[in-house]
């Protein structure tokens, strides 16, 4: 009876979490996967069609530009940020004055909505009127097209990225100020230089939550979205159609069309939510097998160090 | 139970939850003739701010003529919102949409209700609408939304500029307007773009190839709704226009020039600014034009066409409205709808405010309408038996955008054989079709 009750008390602590993840993530998980073998367009009873969904995904141009384009981000954006996050929580680690000036500096854009953030930030970098661009003339160097060319869109959104990198920053900068000073003594005495300090102490130190940027960040990019919305629609000159989502979705030459995008366009505007939750399942499935492989990676360096 | 099943039991009952929770169309009543109807009706649109504003005027007069229907307005809706509340079983008695791409969906799947039972039972004639008009509400035979005001897109031009290159009268057919184009073009002595005559690349503002099809009359579907783009010559000769107009200009230096300018719908806009001397767009742009360029010399005429029968046609859209198949209370809703979509002051009224063009022949000829001397051309193209609009789709959009998106390829010089590619999109977009439609 005890056991029973014991039991009973123990569910009873867990239900409020159990009932949540239940409700908000396996039923809509299981429920996608369901959706990804049929027709289905939110209005009509869904139709079983197997893996025509899945066969189609082999076969869908714009589905593989998107693809690319979200794998180059993951891939640049990614690192980018988390040595650009690292790099200013260096920095700031080691000033003497002014540390808390420069602390909210840094961190004051991560706090801008994404939305905001990008509109702020295509018409800083514009071409004709922008300042950055006057600034780069009166420098003598012509300024790229920023958002408005297919060669630099990606890397602007990186740029993007990295002037709000302040949330990444704000996590190595903690894990830098628990990293024992006795031990970065030690190996000073030791006659240690500052790469081999960093190398050997520091980043050992730090390494749970280098982990941990690289895992949420291959997971938020692989979802990026707004950002690249945003720039597209405004660097077409079409920010304020106000006519629902814009078509000027990839602007320019599709540099921006990422993977979210085409899998909201062939949800809400083509009514083919069977491919969208295909697309989506496919999407889990890649983030669940990057977080497995960049966890067991760790693993395995941590065991080799 | 055995641990071995737990897993699959519970994967199938959240399946069993999955399956029952989509939606099922349910059975359409109309009540009898004469008919008291009285309750509360929600309406969904998606005007914000003085277009909004106009529309809670026309309501309010539809309440103070139906007394015993009370209308809850909620402004600012758009069609995805639109669609998942439908799909949960609370959309509004009313909605209406911007988009005439939602019509053969909604038809469809019968989330808006077949309104030809309403439409017999009060004996409304279609006859008061345009054909055009009548074509982008129904799908199928089926009509489940009625026009609410209408767009017509012409040719904008700036008359000093047209006057100081010696142009005397706008440009009647395509290669008219890339001469034009040429002439009105000015550059910098690095040979950038200063002024643009035309700026003719796809994606910019309002160029699409919806809007410059019935230019060459080009045909979107074929009866069955799979695409006539790809088999359809006319397209063909658009796109080479278009693409030979982009090469004089370079396309490097066009994404330039227009990497420059302002926003479509700010007062930056590029034609009212005189960055462009000849744009194309809606009726709507006069209102806009006069408001926030008041110094602006402009004048408007059909967009300039492949052959001269065309000429004095052009693209034709506008809003729709429907009933949610969960409205509570679909009488009231229809009386809503039969007020906004044939009554003439209504229209009128609206169409005043709004600046758009009325959707009945009534409205159009009504003497209280209040016409801008640039309007009556949109008027006249609205009008014309060529005027044509894309055809609702069960996919929404898809074959529209598929399309631009390969327009936009070949405009950037990436399409290498242009027979192939078009052959192509057909392919991509029947694909897109089975899958959503």
């Amino acid at each position: 009876m005890s056991r029973v009750r014991h039991g009973l008390t123990v569910a009873s602590f867990m239900a409020p979490a159990g009932i949540g993840i239940a409700v908000f993530f396996v039923y809509p998980l299981i429920s996608a996967v369901y959706f990804s073998f049929t027709k289905f367009d939110l209005l009509t009873p869904p139709e079983w069609v197997g893996l025509r969904n899945y066969r189609h995904v082999f076969e869908d141009p714009y589905l593989h530009k998107a693809a690319w384009n979200t794998l180059w981000l993951v891939l640049v954006l990614v690192p980018a940020r988390m040595l650009g996050g690292l790099g200013s929580a260096l920095l700031l680690a080691s000033l003497r004055r002014a540390k808390g000036l420069f602390r909210t500096i840094f961190y004051l854009p991560a706090l801008a909505p994404p939305v905001a953030a990008t509109l702020a930030f295509v018409y800083l970098l514009k071409p004709g009127v922008g300042p950055v661009n006057h600034f780069l003339g009166a420098l003598g160097i012509p300024g790229p097209l920023w958002f408005n060319s297919a060669a630099w869109a990606k890397p602007s959104l990186v740029l993007l990225g990295l002037w709000g990198v302040g949330d990444v920053m704000i996590l190595y900068l903690a894990a830098l100020l628990d990293v024992p000073t006795e031990h970065l003594e030690a190996a000073q005495l030791d006659g240690a230089n500052a790469w081999q300090r960093f190398r050997h102490v520091t980043l050992p130190a730090i390494s749970p939550v280098v982990l941990f940027t690289a895992v949420i960040g291959v997971i938020t990019t692989l979802q990026y979205f707004t950002q690249a919305a945003v720039a597209a629609s405004v660097a077409s000159n079409q920010a304020t159609v106000g006519e629902g989502v814009s078509s000027g979705f990839g602007y320019p030459e599709g540099a921006t069309f990422t993977y979210p995008l085409w899998l909201y366009q062939v949800g809400f505007r083509y009514n083919a939510f069977g491919y969208a939750n295909a697309l989506g399942v496919i999407l889990f499935v890649a983030a669940f097998s990057v977080t497995l492989i960049l966890l067991r990676r760790s693993r395995t360096m941590e065991a080799a160090a | 139970m055995d641990r071995r099943w737990r897993v699959p039991v519970m994967a199938a009952v959240v399946l069993a939850v999955a399956a029952a929770c989509t939606p099922a169309p349910a059975k359409q009543k109309v009540a009898d003739p004469g008919t008291e109807v009285s309750g509360t009706v929600e309406f969904w649109h998606f005007f914000t701010d003085r277009e909004a504003a106009a529309i809670d005027s026309v309501v309010a007069d539809f309440k103070a003529s139906h007394p015993k229907i009370n209308v809850v307005v909620k402004s600012g809706q758009d069609d995805s919102k639109m669609t998942q509340a439908i799909g949960a079983g609370q959309g509004p008695d009313v909605g209406l949409s911007y988009s005439t791409d939602i019509v053969g969906k909604f038809c469809a799947s019968n989330a808006w209700l077949d309104l030809g039972p309403y439409l017999s039972r009060d004996k409304v004639s279609l006859d008061g609408f345009p054909a055009t008009v009548r074509q982008y509400t129904e799908y199928k035979g089926k009509r489940c939304s009625m026009p609410v005001l209408a767009d017509a897109y012409g040719l904008y031009y700036n008359k000093k500029m047209f006057a100081d290159a010696g142009i005397t009268a706008p440009p009647k057919t395509l290669d008219e307007l890339a001469d034009d184009a040429k002439k009105l073009t000015k550059r910098k002595a690095d040979g950038t773009i200063q002024v643009a005559g035309f700026l003719p690349e796809w994606g910019f503002y309002e160029n699409s190839p919806s809007h410059l099809g019935p230019a060459v009359a080009g045909k979107w579907l074929n009866d069955d709704g799979s695409s006539a783009i790809g088999r359809d010559p006319n397209w063909q000769t658009l796109l080479k226009w278009q693409k030979s107009l982009v090469d004089w200009y370079g396309y490097a230096k066009l994404e330039s020039f227009r990497a420059a300018l302002g926003d479509e719908y700010s007062d930056a806009n590029a034609f009212q600014k005189g960055q462009v001397a000849i744009n194309i767009d809606g009726e709507y742009r006069i209102a806009f034009a006069k408001d926030q360029a008041k110094d602006l010399d402009f004048g408007v005429a059909p967009i300039p066409t492949a052959s001269p029968d065309l000429y004095g046609s052009g693209y034709v859209t506008g809003n729709v409205i429907g009933i949610s198949r969960n409205a509570k209370n679909p009488e009231a809703a229809w009386e809503l709808i039969k007020y906004l979509t044939t009554d003439t002051a209504a229209i009128v009224k609206l169409a005043n405010s709004l600046k758009n063009i009325p959707s009945t022949k009534d409205a159009l000829a009504s003497k209280d309408l209040q016409l801008d001397p640039e309007f009556k051309t949109f008027i006249d193209i609205f009008n014309n038996p060529k005027s044509s609009t894309t055809p609702p789709s069960s996919s929404g959009p898809a074959y529209q955008e598929t399309f631009q998106n390969f327009c936009l390829e070949w405009q950037a010089g990436k399409v290498p054989d242009l027979d192939a590619g078009m052959k192509n999109i057909d392919k991509q977009i029947n694909s897109l079709l089975q899958l959503g439609g």
